[in-house]
């Protein structure tokens, strides 16, 4: 195999397109991947990024253009030839079994691919223990994949990926859910796979972390090619505007923040499984920011708040009035909106409309004088809010499933805020969003909170925070490390506490 | 192989077996017979029918389905095979018979499979339905008398014993030969669950469908598996049921389900798919039995047996949903 970017290329995609009905996912897009490289696939949600992955898996066929691996052109790709011919990709849920060992998981794709009826443990093992070496990497391969972090996860599929002699191993957003010394650790595993011939085809919407890792970058946009070339060439504000077809303005939040107003939300001496002691106060019309390492009670913070976190003792208040209990429906009452981070899992009902996913927590105000459900009402109030927020679709009674990240979200937050919410608790309000949806969802938060809302966001997006909160609250082992204010708010800075932090 | 793993699952075992234990000690000391060696066989024998039932209910629990059916296939098994040996004469041996119900059994089972693996049907709403199919189509095609002069060589097998003892009180005791069928049964499904592809097929469908079709297990294959192994063991507990209670009567083991999900489940497989071992399957029937026999040496009427089998199930379950509340709890939490 040849070290770093090769001559020929190891993936050649010439031309491809692709239809689903009317709609053309793909359009005459081009794509070359060399071994030892890391191509980075950028684009926005819908912009064609999974269909392509799925014609390098050999999900989809192509209705036009050709594929050529390791020179060699392939006239039918299908999952099963891909991965003989070394294609391996991982997606993002990374298809491994919980319930069972790490060693298992590793060895699976060898059991099966042999056409094996019995399962020798001793060879399932060995073959474990050579996947792991392989990596590099030590885990402990009799727990259950189930009871790892999601970074070792990760390192499971992508050691079963190797496995399998991947040759090229396409990563499917894998950063969604690592902090940022796990992206670090991710980046610098495969750097070494690069070292190794490996090509990498890393598909991905954000950008910041790719500028530092990548080789090259191919920017899809409705599923054309709209910008491809070395990575010395691109900055941030290109990519954006490749991705989104628009400059978008790094406009920092200026809010005018009464500081002699009594606080909206207080918050005393709160302390639990993780938490120590933190007190904070947030006043109309602020938004703060929450940060810190992963486990390091921000999250907590914000469950608490919310009432989903019933463990532990402290005080909430909002507007001077204490909480009487810690729990969803007492922290409901006080005027306390949560918008989760696993909107799929925790915040919409998929196949419901989205008038009823928007109306679904302020059905109360909702009925008429016999206790009824007003369709008139409901519609009225749905049609405000999808308005309001700017929800791009047809109509209000589309299933949100159909809905982009972006839109879904907007969707949550249409919920939340039909219950008239005093204290707004956003936790990762733009994690899987684009870039384009995510400045429309700040302008948002922003406008809101000009009304007089209190809004904590819970964030490991540094831009975001910087861009959008007057003041930063960083976390160490469960207790308020250090803060920053409008004045000393920046990126670098909040990068560097962040450090010391650890 | 000192695995966290193995450690958990030992763990639950353990408190199976402590719970057992201890139960029995206690019902000891309420009546004394409990602990004679008439009372051992006993419970054995009971064990068989809803012991084979378990394992093949866990390995339905594992890939993460679920069958009521299989009382309703036993009773078919049962019924069919001895409506035909008095009518054919020339069947009737104890290994054919024993074939026949269980390829009743398997078919029925592979019937479940294959509405639940091509339609994608919900496999609760399948099985409710075959089993009001067949035991309807039984009562209306095949008879609805209970048939009490069994073919002789089932009575020949009801009185086959392992082992005869004569106590000191004159009584005898024995050990039924039935009990050999239940332990073949459950070696042989604890090897395939460890060491066959198709044994780990069924826990890495249970614990993900999509996923394990993504790495290339045949999800076919495991869905006629798991329910054609549920089927034909229902149809070979159809005959043994049959010798215990001496005769045939096709309205038999109606609500034995809730009996047998419930030894699964307190067996530690998990409703949702994906968990489960033999070892805990053997344990819960163990409990289960030793509980329903002595509700009647302590004393108490029978229908506590119910309450006490709803108790165990809800017990079970909720406990499994709590667990997974906290764990997700965590997550969000972080």
């Amino acid at each position: 195999m040849t070290p770093r970017s090769s001559d020929r290329p190891f993936l050649s995609l010439e031309a491809i397109g692709k239809s689903f009905g009317g709609v053309r996912a793909l359009d005459d897009v081009s794509l070359d991947v060399a071994a030892g490289e890391i191509h980075c696939l950028a684009g926005e949600n819908g912009s064609g990024k999974s269909t392509l992955i799925k014609v390098i898996a050999g999900v989809h066929r192509p209705d036009r253009g050709s594929i050529a691996i390791a020179g060699q052109p392939v006239a039918s790709l299908t999952p099963i030839t891909a991965v003989r011919q070394g294609v391996q990709v991982i997606y993002q849920d990374l298809s491994l079994f919980p319930n069972l060992t790490v060693a298992e998981n590793l060895a699976i794709n060898s059991l099966l691919e042999h056409r094996r009826t019995f399962v020798r443990w001793r060879d399932v093992r060995r073959t474990a223990e050579r996947a792991l070496e392989r990596l590099r990497v030590s885990i402990d391969l009799d727990r259950l994949v189930g009871d790892l972090p999601i970074s070792e996860k990760q390192l499971v599929a992508i050691a079963r990926a190797l496995l399998q002699d991947a040759r090229l191993i396409v990563l499917d957003e894998p950063t969604t859910a690592l902090t940022g010394v796990e992206v670090d650790a991710l980046f610098a595993l495969v750097r070494d796979l690069q070292q190794r011939g490996v090509a990498i085809l890393f598909v991905t919407h954000k950008m910041r972390e790719m500028l530092q890792a990548a080789d090259r970058f191919t920017v899809l946009r409705n599923g054309r090619v709209v910008e491809s070339g070395p990575a010395a060439e691109f900055d941030e504000a290109r990519l954006t505007h490749a991705m989104t077809g628009r400059a978008i303005g790094e406009s920092r939040f200026a809010g005018r923040v009464d500081a002699s107003a009594s606080p909206r939300l207080r918050i005393r001496d709160l302390t639990g499984p993780i938490l120590r002691g933190v007190t904070f106060d947030v006043r109309p019309g602020e938004i703060v920011g929450l940060t810190g390492l992963l486990g390091a009670g921000q999250g907590e913070l914000a469950a608490r708040v919310a009432g989903l976190e019933t463990r532990g003792t402290g005080e909430i208040a909002v507007d001077g009035a204490t909480l009487p209990a810690h729990t969803v429906r007492a922290a409901a009452r006080a005027g306390i909106g949560y918008v989760p981070e696993d909107r799929l899992r925790e915040g919409l009902f998929l196949d419901r409309s989205i008038a009823d996913n928007a109306n679904a927590s302020s059905l109360r105000a909702l009925t008429t004088g016999l206790r009824l459900l007003s369709t008139r009402r409901m519609r009225s109030q749905a049609d405000r809010w999808i308005h309001d927020l700017g929800v791009k679709t047809p109509s209000i009674d589309a299933p949100v499933r159909q809905l982009s990240g972006g839109n879904q979200q907007r969707v949550v937050l249409a919920r939340v805020l039909a219950t008239r919410p005093k204290v707004l608790v956003l936790n990762g309000p733009t994690v899987g969003v684009d870039v384009g949806a995510k400045e429309e969802i700040h302008a948002t938060i922003r406008q809101l909170a000009a009304g007089g809302l209190a809004v904590l966001i819970v964030s490991d997006d540094l831009p975001e925070l910087v861009q959008s909160c007057g003041r930063v609250i960083i976390f160490r082992h469960g207790r308020v490390a250090t803060e920053l204010g409008a004045a000393t708010l920046t990126g670098d800075a909040l990068q560097e506490q962040l450090s010391a932090a650890r | 192989m000192t695995s966290r793993v193995r450690r958990l699952l030992g763990r639950h075992e353990l408190v199976l077996l402590v719970v057992t234990v201890l139960l029995s000690i206690v019902i000891g000391a309420l009546n004394p017979a409990f602990y004679s060696l008439q009372n051992a066989f006993d419970l054995l024998k009971t064990s068989v029918p809803l012991g084979i039932l378990t394992i093949g209910l866990l390995v339905v629990l594992i890939s993460g389905g679920i069958d009521i059916s299989f009382p309703a296939i036993a009773v078919a098994g049962m019924y069919i095979t001895c409506t035909l040996a008095i009518d054919v004469r020339s069947l009737d041996h104890l290994p054919v018979l024993l074939a026949i119900s269980t390829a009743i059994g398997l078919a029925l089972g592979l019937f479940n499979a294959v509405l639940i693996h091509f339609f994608r049907l919900p496999a609760l709403i399948v099985t409710l339905g075959t089993a009001s199919v067949i035991r309807g189509a039984l009562l209306e095609f095949v008879g609805t008398r209970t048939i009490t002069n069994l073919p002789s060589s089932i009575i020949a097998f009801s009185r086959t014993n392992l082992f005869e003892a004569t106590l000191a009180n004159g009584a005898s005791a024995a050990l039924t030969v039935s009990i050999l069928f239940f332990a073949g049964v459950a070696i042989a499904v604890a090897l395939a669950l460890r060491y066959t592809v198709i044994g780990r097929g069924a826990y890495a469908v249970g614990a993900d469908l999509a996923a394990a079709e993504r790495v290339g297990f045949n999800v076919r294959r495991i869905h006629l598996f798991v329910y054609g192994l549920m089927g034909a063991l229902a149809g070979l507990v159809g005959i043994i049921h049959a010798s215990i209670i001496r005769n045939a009567n096709p309205l038999d083991l109606d609500g034995l389900e809730l009996t047998v999900i419930a030894a699964a489940v307190i067996g530690g497989a998990s409703i949702t798919g994906g968990r489960g071992t033999v070892t805990g399957a053997l344990l819960g029937v163990a409990l289960m039995v030793i509980m329903d026999g002595s509700l009647v040496l302590v004393g108490l009427p029978s229908q506590w047996h119910q309450v006490f089998i709803g108790l165990v199930v809800l017990v079970s379950t909720s406990i499994t949903a709590l667990r997974t509340r906290s764990a997700r709890a965590g997550e969000i939490a972080r």
